[in-house]
């Protein structure tokens, strides 16, 4: 089996706001293998992007870290000093964001943000990083790269802009990409081209990639393992096949059946009643139990665990705790 | 670039037309000079002999048309003091006063920029608080009290500067601080807000993303953005600071625009009253214009060709927007402390 690339224990960040803490996420664990590509989902408030922003050290205060491991390569994140994270970050860990069009710095040329990660992590001169800025371009499928390259942000469409973010984010041949919801704010044709784009230029450098998202399509279109999160917590985590045929957690069959399918012609589409509870609102029992249509007893009195209940399959879930598979 | 300065320098015309019509009619309803002219026992006929010298007894618009006249030959009239043309003891007096904004203005900037942004990146530090609060005090103290408090301590206890008058560059350190500290005092608190807002947004967590050091992320990445909105308030409170200098000056008898105006006015030597306001309203237009030429620099997404106006007032509204926001907060918080009206 290959050595992860990038380890979470039991990573816990919080949010120390006025009304007490917030915890955001809870208690996740996952990994990811070289070459691999991993998708946490989950709706809006669920912690996954502050999981993405906690594995880069980025989480603003009054968040924080309180507990867990980030192992990537062997060392904890957590733990080592700001320079060496920086060193890091848009090296060997590199980010791409869900708003394209607020992700650019506006005063600046997308060749002179493109190029400062270069000239920092690469030590390369004015004029090869231009040359290699301008090879990224043309490798994220840019038409003339050198006029985009003197151009300011708010002139390009928003796929343009996020190709340059990728472009930005792939500068400096990262060993892992975190995607948020890289597709989110692009029309559909843009969001298939981008995804392709992401796919083969990691084929190309063998790089693994966590992709933040909401959106089960391009789950099912890009990834290998999906970690499905609910209210800070990992509810489901199992390979993408064993998640569409079997998904085995309430909330993930929540999901898949509020996915519109192409074949099935509904008059509504069905959906989860209810939100997401603000963090830390439910103290008692599974997090989901205000929307899960099965719970009862035992789930409003202990929080379960996750459980591994067959091969690379885990969740957290009393119905499969105690052996019943029945939902 | 060069299309738009003239259409912006065209535009000066009829505003600069409007104030002097307004400072005209200012000037007529404040009352008759005459009457301080001449000695309080003087007889009917002789203030109606010098009002017919002086053409005041002629009717408004005939009053206007010829002051009018003057104007667009940049001719003010004759100052009933000096007994000379107005405009040339007014441009006489323009290098002190612009000495001084110059000097009260680079006091302000080296003040404000670094505390404004420390302030911003330390929110609701000790020091923050520290910063924030000693703005506020600034801002209530009046320029006149805080001037004469500067005199009391620095020339007449320790003696280190003069008491007044221009001359060296000693005589220059108090009237700018005076009026530096005061303008710094708001300028902090806007780059603190502005900054604050800048420093949330997604492209700075994208610059912090790319490994830059914190150091770059602030002063290059936020610190340009959050400058945008700090120009236009100060470009529009240009009118603020000259107020500041005609107190400044008295205080300190400084020889500028701002003490001629105040003297004037004691006086009712109209001609240089409408002089100096004319001068004044072109510096303010002028500042005005500066702003609009930084902003072109600061931020490439601003067009000044002919038919991308609409972007430009957009962006200008968004500032206003945020001006106003800022200023409602400023507002709330000088309640609370003092007085709004220095």
């Amino acid at each position: 089996m290959t050595e992860a690339l990038l380890e979470i224990k039991d990573l816990k960040t919080y949010f120390h706001t006025e009304n007490g803490v917030v915890p955001s996420v809870d208690g996740v664990s996952f990994s990811i293998k070289k070459g691999e590509t991993i998708a946490v989902v989950g709706e809006s408030g669920s912690g996954k992007s502050v999981t993405s922003l906690s594995i880069m050290g980025l989480v603003g205060s009054p968040g924080k870290i309180v507990g867990g491991e980030v192992l990537f390569e062997g060392k904890d994140l957590t733990a080592i000093s700001k320079r060496d994270m920086r060193k890091l970050r848009g090296n060997d860990i590199a980010m791409i964001f869900q708003e394209p069009l607020t992700s650019l710095n506006p005063l600046f040329t997308v060749g002179n943000q493109i190029s400062e990660s270069i000239k920092l992590h690469q030590n390369a001169s004015k004029e090869q990083a231009k040359v290699k800025s301008i090879e990224m371009l043309r490798k994220v499928g840019i038409p003339r790269p050198e006029k985009v390259y003197s151009s300011y942000p708010h002139l390009l469409s928003g796929g343009m802009r996020q190709r340059v973010m990728i472009a930005m984010a792939l500068s400096c041949n990262p060993k892992l990409l975190i995607a948020d919801e890289p597709t989110t704010a692009l029309d559909v044709t843009i969001q298939a081209q981008i995804l392709q784009l992401m796919r083969n230029l990691i084929h190309e450098n063998d790089t693994s990639i966590l992709l933040i998202t909401h959106d089960l399509g391009v789950v099912a279109e890009m990834v290998d393992t999906v970690i499905v999160m609910y209210a800070g917590h990992v509810v489901e985590y199992t390979d993408v096949y064993t998640l569409f045929k079997e998904p085995k957690h309430p909330y993930t069959k929540g999901l898949l059946d509020s996915t519109p399918k192409i074949h099935e012609l509904k008059d509504e589409l069905q959906s989860i009643e209810g939100t997401v509870p603000t963090p830390g609102s439910i103290t008692q029992g599974c997090r989901f139990q205000t929307r899960c249509p099965l719970a009862s007893g035992k789930c409003f009195t202990e929080d379960p665990e996750l459980k591994e209940i067959a091969q690379n399959h885990k969740v957290r879930c009393w119905l499969h705790e105690e052996g019943e598979v029945a939902i | 670039m060069g299309k738009f300065l003239i259409r912006r320098l065209l535009q000066i015309i009829p505003v600069l037309f409007i104030i002097s019509f307004v400072v005209f009619c200012l000037v007529f309803v404040a009352g008759d000079p005459v009457a301080l002219m001449l000695p309080e026992d003087a007889s009917p006929e002789d203030i109606e002999q010098l009002r017919e010298s002086l053409g005041l007894n002629k009717p408004f618009h005939v009053q206007y048309f010829t002051y009018m006249l003057g104007l667009v030959q940049f001719d003010f009239g004759e100052s009933f003091r000096y007994k000379e043309s107005a405009l040339p003891i007014v441009l006489e007096r323009l290098p002190a006063t612009l000495e001084l904004a110059t000097a009260s203005m680079i006091v302000a900037i080296v003040i404000a920029i670094p505390l404004g942004i420390w302030s911003a990146t330390k929110k609701n530090s000790p020091l923050d608080f520290l910063a924030t609060g000693g703005a506020v005090l600034w801002k209530a103290m009046p320029n006149f009290w805080l001037g004469i408090m500067l005199i009391i301590l620095f020339s007449v206890t320790l003696g280190w500067f003069p008491v007044s008058g221009r001359g060296s560059l000693s005589h220059l350190v108090l009237p700018a601080l005076t009026l530096g500290t005061g303008i710094a005092a708001e300028m902090t608190r806007l780059i603190r807000s502005s900054m604050l807002e800048i420093l949330n947004q997604d492209y700075i967590r994208t610059a912090r993303s790319k490994g830059i050091r914190e150091f770059f992320v602030i002063n290059k990445h936020a610190f340009r953005n959050a400058l945008i909105p700090v120009v236009t308030i100060t470009a529009l409170q240009t009118s603020t600071v000259v107020g500041g200098t005609l107190i400044t000056e008295t205080v300190f008898s400084w020889p500028g625009l701002g003490q001629l105006l105040i003297q004037a006015v004691n006086t009712r030597d109209m001609a240089i009253v409408q002089a100096s306001v004319f001068i004044i309203a072109f510096m303010v237009i002028l500042m005005n214009l500066l702003a609009d030429i930084v902003y072109k620099i600061l931020d490439p997404r601003i067009k000044y060709l002919k038919g991308e106006d609409i972007c430009r007032s957009i962006h200008r509204l968004e500032i206003k927007i945020q001006q106003l926001q800022v200023q409602s907060r400023e507002r709330l918080i000088s309640l609370s402390v003092g007085c709004d009206f220095c």
